[in-house]
């Protein structure tokens, strides 16, 4: 009667709750994707804005209803479209002081002047599908960050790519400051000047 | 003495299941941590395009979600076009506004300058439905998009 200890506790149902919980966790839980491509609309006016640029300034890229990419009027595969955006923003053919010192491109006259005045034009139709422009963007992008990463190993000896990484850790050792500095220099060598026009009816 | 003993009627020693639980607890708390919860139940199909050139988005309350895509097979009944989905529901273009206002309006005012949207895509949705996305942004002033996609080779978008 005076036997009042207290009886031990199963713990063999343990692993089953704890597999339970897990697998719940498993089916409700799905690995969502936080990456994607950073971009900023231009802001709308009431009346548009007319630009006065030279022809050879611009790179027009054009995505049409059956998914065909034109770039400066004739068809190209998507894969030489990073090159062809390297060449045209590198080219640097502007006369003395229009020139660019730091580019390597083939002065070719009739391409752009100098990084600063070259313009992406991208245009694309209703019809296109989401994932070619998607692919036209990432391969633009690919090639401003190819030249930014050029032009930043040659002067700091990073590329500009580890320096976006870098201003984003928290465990930087360095001035941030400097970073930046360094970052806008970039940037400034290589302006990302993307036009996109109202798609086409 | 006594040590060698018993050596010859001694049994397997059975094995322990005792920290079969602590395994588990183990496996379940790096799934908790290591997984996302979805904020909106998806009505829409959203197979979303790769890239290669992505930053990632850091702070995760200063975004914004809209998705488009087609609707998916249980809610057929509300036709095959491509449709933008606002939280939890299907939402037509206007009320895109609305409900970037009203996300502002839950934040504080430092942090209104740096919302950004993620447009959730599907890669198969055409672009006139992500133009007028983009113009009724344009129009409430929320600049800052960012075009979620999945990390990869764009090579894998063809296919």
């Amino acid at each position: 009667m005076v036997n009042r200890t207290a009886p031990m506790v199963n713990a063999g149902s343990m692993a089953d709750i704890a597999f339970l919980l897990l697998i719940f966790f498993l089916v409700s839980t799905t690995i969502e994707t936080d990456k994607g491509i950073n971009r900023k609309l231009p802001p709308l006016l009431d009346e548009p804005v007319i630009a006065d640029i030279k022809e050879r300034n611009l790179f027009r890229v054009e995505i049409n209803q059956q998914n065909e990419l034109l770039v400066e009027g004739e068809l190209m595969k998507i894969d030489e479209l990073k090159s062809a955006a390297i060449a045209f923003l590198d080219n640097g053919g502007g006369s003395a002081n229009q020139g660019c010192d730091y580019c390597l491109g083939s002065k070719d006259p009739l391409s752009s002047e100098n990084p600063g005045k070259a313009i992406v034009s991208l245009v694309n139709s209703r019809e296109t599908n989401y994932q070619t422009y998607i692919t036209v963007q990432n391969e633009l992008m690919a090639a401003y960050n190819e030249l930014r990463n050029r032009v930043s190993t040659k002067l700091y000896g990073v590329s500009f790519l580890t320096m976006e990484e870098s201003l984003k850790d928290p465990n930087y050792v360095g001035s941030r400051e400097e970073l930046k500095e360094r970052i806008r220099n970039v940037q400034s060598l290589y302006p990302e000047k993307l036009s996109e026009a109202e798609p086409r009816q | 003495m006594n040590t060698f003993k018993n050596k010859k009627n001694q049994k397997l020693p059975e094995i322990s299941t005792a920290s079969l639980p602590d395994i588990v607890f183990m496996l379940l708390f790096f799934f908790m941590v290591a997984t996302v919860m979805r904020e909106d139940t998806l009505m829409i199909e959203n197979r979303l395009p790769y890239a290669d050139q992505v930053e990632r988005l850091e702070n995760k309350n200063l975004v914004m979600s809209i998705y488009a895509g087609k609707p998916s097979s249980r809610y057929i009944y509300v036709g095959d076009e491509a449709k933008i989905q606002l939280n939890d529901k299907f939402a037509s273009l206007q009320e895109i506004k609305s409900f970037i206002l009203s996300e502002r309006a839950g934040k504080r005012d430092a942090e209104i300058p740096f919302l950004i949207t993620a447009l959730k895509v599907d890669k198969d949705t055409k672009m006139g439905l992500v133009g007028d996305i983009k113009k009724e942004l344009r129009a409430v002033n929320a600049l800052k998009i960012n075009y979620t996609t999945r990390n990869g080779d764009v090579a894998n978008n063809s296919q």
